[in-house]
């Protein structure tokens, strides 16, 4: 699955009336030393589809998708992925929840230490138990040819140019199969070239691997690339949310901000 | 004596004089704060070091790999402080030892020497240097770069494979260091005695060791292994606490060394005064 340069830009989106909600949150806060990031967020990520998270630095975004994977721990308020709420999982429970999703981190956060393959290896040994070196050698080799980078195998992340360890990047969160996917700014740092290779490639994922995808980004090209539906946050809560021709064509001062 | 100030400049005095201590007041509270919380985060990190060392899922091939890194990799940097420690103490004590006309005592003095005292604590010293800070600044700059996260993320307790391992290699490595020290500095030893007389080396040794009892080995063995968990621990603590910053980086490899170093001093300290009780 090499990245198709040609592909239409603007997505089709996934129709989402009819679909199951993977993840749901309700009524989420999270503050830090009394200031408050997250004030009773509310929003449902629908199956299969590509979720656009806006909003100004320092809105909350990251620090929604860390509540979601439980890198965080939020205040108050429910977080159902899949029907369990995260919030109130033990640390073995919650290990299993987060097999099913995959996190790409804005910085890549590529081990230092480790070569591309035991980057890839890394998860597959800990998440999959079972599965054999054999197994293991083709499934990063495979992911390693749907991310465009099948001669990287044995680099050092020191040795890959920022796009490329965004990539590998990518690689070692599909590597496991994920059912969602919670990119966290994954243009931010590239170039326009780079990063519209990138949204495509989130794209490719999607069809591919059948994920569902919350992508937390202030790239608005980005956005239009990859998003089926759209929520800003502003103050810690869902300012507005919709589609992107929804966003495209209002009136509001902030939204026009980013959309103009 | 009378003292002629305004009511005005008076009530802004006083209201000046308040205000600075509570000023003292809030500083000293918030110091005291900070210093309470920083020993329960040290209690609390020792606690899950030790529920994640007993617990089921051991990362033994990370723990051989740090034990490469830390007992191999540091064998040129203890090889050289071992040999110049056994030469300098011989060079500096022989002229002494010879006004005495006991020089052949010196082999003996030089061993015991080094395995109970001098070669435990310098090797240690020298490591946690070396060993502290460079756990410090990796697990540092694994935090910045959210790699910690990310080995969470991928259902890896990074306590259990990233500080455990850590701890117990140093553990386990840096005893051997200090033996390997102590043997290098009773050869330095010999070549600091060969420069001004003619030892042979067999009769050197056989002299050092004959000198040496278990009471000298096994005490200073003993505190080896407190001041390799001192150094894991500390390294450990420092980088896995570190702050978002790459600042933040270099303080934690820089409080590393200087915490450690000190707490090997506070352990010998200790392992002396019970060793001079039993």
């Amino acid at each position: 699955m090499k990245t198709n340069q040609s592909e239409e830009l603007v997505k089709e989106p996934v129709k989402t009336d009819t679909k199951e909600a993977v993840i749901e949150i309700t009524g989420l806060c999270k503050s830090f030393g009394g200031q408050e990031v997250l004030n009773n967020l509310s929003f449902k990520l629908f199956n299969g589809e590509n979720l656009v998270v806006l909003g100004k630095s320092g809105s909350g975004k990251s620090v929604l998708i860390k509540c979601i994977v439980g890198l965080l721990k939020s205040d108050s308020g429910t977080i159902q992925v899949f029907n369990q709420d995260i919030t109130k999982l033990t640390v073995k429970e919650l290990g299993e929840v987060r097999q099913k999703i995959g996190f790409l981190f804005q910085s890549g956060a590529l081990y230092d230490s480790m070569t591309v393959k035991e980057n890839l290896e890394f998860p597959l040994r800990r998440m999959k138990e079972h599965v054999n070196q054999k197994e293991i050698d083709e499934k990063i080799k495979d992911v390693l040819e749907n991310v465009g980078l099948a001669d990287a195998l044995d680099k050092m992340p020191s040795q890959l140019s920022g796009g490329m360890r965004k990539r590998i990047s990518l690689a070692r969160t599909i590597v496991v199969d994920p059912l969602i996917i919670l990119y966290d700014e994954p243009t931010t740092g590239l170039d326009p070239v780079t990063s519209e290779e990138i949204s495509l490639l989130i794209n490719d994922v999607q069809k591919k691997y059948k994920t569902s995808s919350i992508i937390i980004t202030h790239d608005i090209e980005c956005a239009r690339t990859t998003a089926d539906r759209l929520i800003m946050l502003q103050d810690g809560q869902v300012y507005e949310k919709g589609s992107l021709n929804k966003f495209e064509k209002s009136t509001d001062e902030l939204i026009m901000a980013f959309f103009k | 004596m009378k003292i002629n100030i305004p009511v005005s400049k008076a009530k802004q005095l006083a209201l000046h004089h308040t205000l600075k201590l509570s000023e003292n007041t809030i500083a000293k509270t918030t110091m005291a704060n900070n210093i309470i919380t920083d020993f329960a985060d040290v209690l609390l990190f020792i606690r899950l070091f030790i529920k994640e060392t007993f617990s089921r899922k051991f990362e033994v091939r990370e723990f051989f790999h740090q034990c490469f890194a830390i007992g191999y990799k540091s064998l040129p940097l203890v090889s050289v402080t071992g040999f110049i420690m056994g030469f300098v103490l011989t060079i500096q004590s022989r002229p002494a030892l010879v006004s005495f006309g006991a020089v052949t005592m010196l082999p003996g003095m030089v061993a015991v020497s080094l395995i109970r005292e001098m070669g435990p604590v310098i090797t240690a010293l020298i490591c946690a240097g070396k060993i502290a800070s460079g756990m410090g600044a990796e697990l540092g700059s694994m935090k910045v770069t959210e790699q910690i996260e990310a080995m969470e993320v991928s259902s890896t307790h990074p306590m259990r494979f990233l500080v455990v391992t850590r701890v117990l290699a140093a553990t386990f490595m840096i005893p051997l260091l200090i033996l390997y020290a102590d043997g290098l500095g009773i050869v330095g030893s010999w070549f600091g005695a060969n420069i001004k007389g003619e030892v042979s080396l067999v009769l050197f040794f056989s002299q050092a060791f004959s000198h040496i009892g278990f009471v000298d080995l096994l005490p200073a063995v003993i505190k080896s292994f407190f001041f390799g968990a001192v150094i894991g621990l500390v390294g450990c603590y420092k980088g896995y606490n570190a702050g978002r910053g790459t600042e933040s980086v270099g303080k934690a490899a820089n409080s590393a060394v200087v915490l450690a170093s000190l707490l090997v001093l506070v352990v010998d300290m200790i392992a002396v005064q019970i060793t001079d009780m039993l």
